[in-house]
């Protein structure tokens, strides 16, 4: 396995190098997961990407890298400690620092060759050479992001930087090349697609804004209605609007464009009308850090809005359940008509990973849920036992659908009755018991055997699969993971099981309070003997969980 | 003629100027052939939110200010939907009054009626956003000091198509607006002069009636500079008709997915595409 990092200064390239040199690992063969690290500035500061790839399948960055591709001297600075002891740095002449490097006239050669902006095709083809992969990979995916009429001479700088070099690391193989690489955005927006989305209303906020734009451009193909609101409320109440008019819609935000949706979030309660909400969690509170990661906002998202309502809240673990859960929501959303959120954050968003195409028939089919038959007597808040009432679309028959924010009455009338008011939140509050039926339990990873249990939730998934895995090789300890995709309500059967199994329990967040350890509490009464928590905006990796939690048992005399 | 409108018994302070307004809806609807099942009267909060409770038509009461992103995204799911926002000054114009810039720039195919009797009624009588200077209420108590909001103008300004202006004591006006309206493709804007019986004073049934009177016969509503003009007219005269009116390309008309197409609710996507999207990818 390789781990490679592109750096340098927003506005040097880093974006389209990285994409490229990405694909092309991919299409050689290789597994790769590439991690994005950037500050919240379009031109200046550090920003770097990390590119590891393979043989094997990869999920969890890792710091220790084989090399450095230094835009600016600045990179090798911050970067250079965590260079293995063999590894290389690749930068241009001109980065006189002292350092040992492989440098390159990149700079001199592109504007020999006519244009200075081609210097990053010129670490491209050095870089493929160094892994000793193919330039042609690179010249095919050019073509989606280059311009045509610059595609030759970027092809003439690839060769200069290929012919530059000597190949340092032999291509080990994988069978990864018809597989898909894709971010954690977009693997929601197709998920959303592929369970019917028609209508996505958003306002641009950081770290969601790429599914916007992936809608935005792919919608026209797949018939999706991608409007930009003028705020956060508008976005989720034209959301909730759509969805009463009987299409699959959804928002999305991070955590302060969640902040003004919550008020809409108890109108899809109470007016029963299904709504996907994604939120892709950045570190607040309030602006925060923009571009980062964080897992702060599990308990705002149980408990947003005023009152009370069914929600469900699912977390997403990994790029495939970013695709297979975005889906799952909207029949969860269209079944108990009432809102789902997904919780994603920037480092599963940004990242991309290499994933087999969608199994299209996993994704739940949308049974009729929604009627359009003639029914004069039609009452849409028609209290059931599982308090679940038809749907009809509105328009479409002899009918009339109705929707309140007040209390209502089963015709939808509003009313202050006190019998009506009971029996309504009873009814609504009902259909939870049909979700707690449906809940998936979290997945368990590791050695059944385990004598340490760590619980863990969303995107420290992947990072808690790499470290069980790293402890399971090392240490005398055997170790097995939690780690929960549905999170509320929070499935407890199998948690309650291997807890009393478990001789110490850990959680693993990247949150300053422990916030699933809380809910876990709440829930169920298991109490966490200890945590790691990181809460600096940048994601835990398998590595640093595994030697954070080594440490902590050595304290602990364990 | 199309099918008639139920009304059913309100909530409303008798005298209220919400009786009138209700009734010419009704009108409104019947005279332009609406089926009530293809009707869609969406609202805020407020006591003119309270309308779509008490007509025979499908209906979104949604949160306070925002049932116009809500409508118009009805809308858009919906083309075959004739959609209809009936809400106050305070709900449109306040809570609300960001969505009400985007409606007028987002153009959806909706008409919007502002019950405006410059007060809040619902929460028993503060300031809205049209309250006159030195109105004095329990919330303003030595008088209101915050400039009254023109909405007309701000419409104008903004780039509505259709701006309009009538009074729920004129009844056949207020039809022919709300016709108008309707029947315009595009937002369409009409501010509603009406009174509160229970809390505004001030600008009483007869302080509308002794002010409005008609736009000229031969007043030019595609003049934008004159219109601004008129629209500036509120003191002891005021102007009502239709202020300014524009015909240009809708929401539906501008946007690709559902320009000339079947409405977005009955799109049937090709099963392939997803598949095509993930080759992309690969």
């Amino acid at each position: 396995m390789y781990n490679i990092l592109v750096g340098g200064a927003a506005g040097q390239g880093i974006d389209t190098t990285v994409s490229i040199l990405e694909k092309a690992f991919k299409k050689s063969g290789y597994f790769v997961y590439t991690f994005r690290d950037f500050m919240s500035r379009i031109r200046g500061g550090h920003n770097f990407m990390v590119i590891r790839f393979g043989n094997e399948e990869i999920t969890s960055h890792s710091s220790k890298l084989d090399g450095i591709i230094a835009l600016n001297e600045e990179t090798v600075y911050i970067h250079r400690d965590n260079l293995k002891k063999d590894g290389f740095i690749l930068c241009d002449s001109s980065l006189k620092g002292d350092f040992d490097a492989i440098r390159i006239p990149m700079a001199d050669k592109a504007k020999e060759l006519g244009n200075p902006r081609v210097a990053g095709s010129i670490s491209i083809g050095a870089v493929l050479k160094l892994f000793s992969v193919e330039l042609e990979y690179a010249f095919d995916i050019m073509k989606d992001h280059i311009k045509k009429d610059y595609i030759e001479i970027n092809r003439e700088a690839a060769r200069f930087g290929y012919d530059s070099v000597e190949c340092r690391y032999p291509h080990t193989g994988g069978g990864y090349k018809d597989y898909m690489l894709i971010s954690g955005n977009q693997a929601v927006a197709l998920g959303a697609i592929a369970a019917g989305l028609k209508f996505y209303s958003a306002y641009p906020m950081s770290p969601a804004t790429p599914i916007m734009e992936y809608l935005s451009r792919h919608g026209v193909k797949a018939g999706v209605v991608m409007e930009q609101a003028e705020d956060e409320i508008a976005a989720i109440n034209m959301a909730i609007g759509a969805s009463y008019a009987g299409v699959r819609a959804m928002t999305g935000t991070s955590g302060g464009g969640f902040s003004l949706m919550v008020e809409a979030l108890g109108l899809s309660g109470i007016a029963e009308i299904p709504v996907v909400v994604v939120n892709v969690q950045r570190p607040g509170p309030a602006t925060g850090l923009p571009t980062r990661t964080e897992q702060a906002d599990l308990r705002f998202a149980i408990h947003a809005s005023q009152g009370e309502f069914p929600r469900m809240v699912i977390a997403l673990r990994s790029h495939e359940d970013a695709f297979y859960q975005t889906a799952r929501a909207f029949h969860i959303a269209d079944k108990y008509q009432m809102p789902v959120i997904i919780l994603s954050d920037q480092y599963l968003g940004d990242s991309t990973s290499t994933v087999q195409m969608y199994d299209l028939s996993r994704v739940p089919s949308t049974a009729p849920l929604v009627s359009c038959e003639d029914d004069e007597g039609y009452l849409r808040y028609r209290i059931t036992d599982d308090g679940i009432s038809l749907r009809k679309i509105p328009g479409k028959g002899k009918y009339f659908v109705t929707a309140d924010s007040d209390e209502h009455d089963e015709s939808g009338a509003i009313t202050e009755s006190a019998e009506v008011r009971r029996n309504m939140a009873d009814k609504r509050m009902r259909k939870l018991e049909g979700v707690v039926k449906e809940l998936q339990e979290p997945e368990f990873i590791g050695d059944e055997n385990f004598d340490i249990l760590l619980v863990g939730w969303e995107s420290t998934y992947g990072p808690i699969k790499e470290a069980v895995k790293i402890l399971n090789s090392e240490g005398s300890q055997k170790y097995g993971a939690l780690v929960f995709g549905d999170i509320y309500p929070l499935p407890t059967k199998l948690l309650t099981a291997k807890a009393a199994m478990a001789k110490k329990i850990y959680n693993i967040e990247q949150n300053a309070t422990g916030q699933l350890a809380g809910l876990i509490m709440e829930m169920t009464g298991i109490k966490c003997d200890g945590c790691i928590l990181k809460y600096d905006g940048r994601q835990i990796s398998g590595e640093e969980i595994a030697d954070r939690l080594q440490k902590l048992l050595r304290k602990e005399g364990l | 003629m199309g099918k008639s409108f139920s009304t059913y018994e309100t909530a409303w302070c008798p005298g209220c100027g919400n009786f009138s307004i209700l009734k010419c809806l009704k009108t409104a609807l019947e005279e332009l052939g609406k089926d009530p099942h293809e009707v869609l009267v969406a609202a805020g909060i407020g006591q003119a939110a309270k309308t779509p409770q008490y007509i025979s038509a499908n209906t979104f009461c949604g949160l306070h200010g925002r049932s116009l992103p809500a409508a118009a995204a009805a809308k858009i799911a919906n083309e075959g939907l004739t959609v209809i926002v009936n809400t106050g000054d305070g709900d449109s114009y306040g809570e609300g009054g960001n969505h009400f810039i985007h409606a007028i720039r987002r153009n959806v195919n909706i008409a919007h009626f502002v019950h405006n009797n410059q007060i809040y009624g619902l929460t028993k009588g503060q300031s809205s956003p049209t309250t006159s200077l030195g109105h004095t209420t329990n919330a303003q108590a030595y008088g209101n000091i915050n400039h009254p909001l023109n909405p007309v103008l701000l419409a104008i300004s903004a780039g509505a198509g259709f701006v309009a202006r009538s009074f729920c004591g004129d009844q056949k006006h207020l039809v022919a607006m709300m016709k108008e309206a309707i029947s315009y493709k595009g937002y369409a804007l009409v501010d509603i002069l009406q009174n509160c019986i229970s809390f505004n004073k001030v600008n009483t049934f007869a302080w509308y009636r002794d002010r409005v009177y008609y736009l000229e016969d031969d007043y030019d509503p595609s003049d934008k500079i004159k219109a601004m003009e008129r629209a500036m007219e509120f003191g002891d005269r005021i102007p009502i008709g239709i202020l300014y009116r524009e015909e240009r390309p809708d929401y539906h008309e501008m946007n690709r997915i559902l320009a000339g197409r079947e409405p977005l609710v009955d799109q049937v996507r090709d099963p392939g595409t997803v598949r095509e999207l993930m080759l992309e990818l690969v």
